[in-house]
């Protein structure tokens, strides 16, 4: 088997003037292509010593690659205020343990004696050890109360109960996520802001309303008598 | 079509033309893999030997299967979507952008024009990253373990902080939404990668530098693994593979999605389809890939990332089935999806490039050495992932 050089591969216009391979037709000394690669391993041997983007290697524990603003690890939980487990914006509806894919989120509503919801979780479990950090629960949830924590060192030498996350373990402060995710954080708030104070004047005008029709009421109540007599 | 009987896909009219009849009890059989350093994930490949010469292999697959496709039919649309990551983990978000256009096709949800952008972008550099990494592993699958793949996976890394700082994630990105994608691009990620697109023509230059005159990676690869065009063609086969034999099928050409008509670039063709024009192929095809993205970028407009209607709970396409493919970095990946009206497919079914490819394996293999049969499995560029699903 003679080795053959594929001339006709339709090849893009030269980028740079040292893309091509040899062309065998071309003949040179046997070992020239050995002793370009070659040369390549030493440059960049001897780069690495001095070459910021050559030198790649992290010495983890003492120092640490910068996180990403973005980079999403286990779900938490949010509250507001200073009551972890009061404070909860979770109010159990099931969106997101219907809707995660491995299925790793387990949630009990929380009931008083009668049967009536009290819309916040008895139980809210997240298994990490089955979550695949997706990020669907916090897209899916409609009452801005779980997000993607961006904490990574989680090793435990217990790997059941160890890796089995509690409400009280995934509560975190709206200041812990301000510092995580400020501007995730700030466009939450401002939107929870908006929506509080339509919900309060709706409220207003919901009690303007009721008030209107109950003196209408008592008009057409005060009229009634006169119109049958 | 083919009236040759030698090109009949029958694994066994090749080798019968070609081998002298053997002893069955003088032949050596070896089980290469499953946990074999070269089989590029859990495969076995049964292999009957006669001195160093390959008589027959049998592929034996299905150790990393993980019942996607069933796992899928029982969860809604959406949280299928992360587990199209796992199909092909070397390029996550290809495999998100066929999914998310199958879907879209079938529920009718157009894309704004940043979103389709977006996705030619990210798309792209996937193409880079694989292509990259390919060339590394094939090197190592040749013996030369060490500095192609740490070349390349250096280069690979700066692609995976941009996709780090774009979706969250490295690799398992989940980055594509029905209608367009989750999030927009983080201030300051374009131009940063437009920094990258053009510092990457220097790294390519060095990797070729180093590899392509190399007369040992010459004479180990070329007229290793060639098949005839009928051939590969019959058997299904898509991509870098196809195109290395000098078949010009591009999907993004054949049959354009996304905005891919917009853009000018071209598609390499090998001539005689060896383990040398595989590899050339992908080399030529990073520097089209640059190409593209320096298009993209530089034409990326402002605008919606997603589609404002675009539904993220409650999503239920309406009842009907349809099918999606993109080119891949491996190949032709498709989708096809039948929906009943529910919030979860009735079938979801996958076209992996990758298991497609390794069909013609024996074929490609047969009379060679062994040490050419791991270097021919490398040229194929498998994921197991996407093998088994």
């Amino acid at each position: 088997m003679s080795p053959v050089l594929n001339k006709s591969m339709e090849s893009p216009a030269p980028t740079s003037s040292s893309s091509s391979p040899l062309p065998l037709a071309d003949w040179t000394l046997p070992g020239i292509g050995l002793l370009k690669g070659m040369a390549v391993t030493a440059t960049n041997m001897i780069q690495s010593y001095y070459r910021k983007d050559r030198m790649t290697t992290v010495q983890y524990p003492e120092e640490r690659a910068p996180i990403s603003p973005n980079f999403r690890n286990f779900p938490f939980l949010v509250y507001d205020g200073s009551d972890a487990m009061a404070g909860l914006r979770c109010t159990a509806c099931l969106i997101c343990e219907n809707e995660c894919p491995p299925k790793c989120i387990y949630i009990v509503l929380e009931r008083d004696e009668n049967g009536k919801s009290l819309k916040r979780p008895k139980v809210f479990d997240i298994d990490v050890s089955v979550c695949m950090n997706c990020g669907i629960c916090v897209e899916v949830c409609p009452f801005d109360s779980i997000y993607m924590d961006g904490e990574y060192e989680l090793s435990t030498p217990d790997r059941f109960d160890g890796l089995l996350f509690n409400k009280q373990r995934l509560a975190r402060s709206t200041d812990y996520h301000a510092q995580l995710r400020p501007l995730e954080a700030s466009e939450v708030a401002t939107r929870r802001e908006a929506e509080a104070d339509k919900k309060l004047a709706a409220q207003a005008a919901k009690a303007a309303k009721a008030n209107l029709d109950k003196q209408a009421k008592e008009q057409a109540a005060a009229e009634l008598p006169a119109a049958a007599e | 079509m083919i009236s040759d009987p030698s090109m009949s896909l029958s694994p066994h009219t090749a080798s019968s033309a070609s081998m002298p009849e053997l002893d069955e009890d003088e032949l050596l059989h070896v089980s290469l893999g499953p946990q074999h350093p070269s089989t590029h994930g859990v495969f076995r490949m049964n292999v009957a030997l006669d001195g160093e010469t390959v008589v027959s292999l049998k592929p034996v697959f299905g150790y990393l299967h993980r019942n996607h496709e069933k796992i899928a039919e029982g969860v809604t649309y959406l949280s299928s979507m992360p587990f199209t990551d796992r199909l092909d983990y070397i390029c996550p978000l290809t495999n998100n952008w066929a999914y998310a256009q199958a879907v879209e096709k079938l529920a009718g949800i157009e894309v704004p024009e940043r979103a389709e952008y977006i996705r030619i972008i990210t798309a792209e550099l996937t193409r880079l990253i694989n292509h990259t990494a390919f060339v590394g592993f094939f090197l190592g699958d040749m013996g030369a373990w060490g500095s192609a793949l740490m070349y390349a996976f250096r280069e690979r890394e700066k692609i995976l902080d941009l996709f780090e700082d774009l979706t969250g994630a490295r690799m398992m990105s989940n980055y594509m939404r029905f209608g367009g994608c989750r999030n927009d691009l983080p201030d300051g990620w374009a131009a940063r990668a437009s920094v990258l697109v053009n510092e990457f023509p220097r790294f390519l230059d060095e990797l070729e530098n180093l590899i392509t005159g190399n007369e040992i990676l010459i004479a180990r690869t070329q007229n290793i693994g060639a098949l005839p065009k009928e051939v590969l063609i019959n058997g299904g086969i898509t991509g870098p593979m196809l195109r290395a034999a000098g078949v010009a099928y591009d999907i993004r050409k054949a049959e354009p999605y996304g905005i891919y008509d917009r853009f000018k670039f071209r598609i390499p063709l090998g001539a005689v389809g060896d383990c040398y024009d595989r590899l050339m192929i992908r080399l030529l095809e990073l520097r089209e890939s640059l190409s593209i993205l320096r298009q993209a970028l530089d034409q990326l407009p402002e605008g919606a990332y997603i589609h404002p209607k675009a539904k993220i709970r409650n999503f239920k396409p309406p009842v009907g089935e349809a099918y999606a493919r993109i080119e891949s970095p491996k190949g032709e990946l498709g989708f096809y999806l039948i929906s009943d009206g529910s919030a979860q497919p009735f079938r979801y079914r996958i076209r992996p490039p990758s298991l497609i490819n390794l069909t013609l394996l024996e074929d490609m293999c047969l009379g060679l050495d062994l040490a050419d049969v791991v270097l021919i499995l490398g040229s194929v560029d498998i994921v197991l992932g996407e093998v088994d699903r």
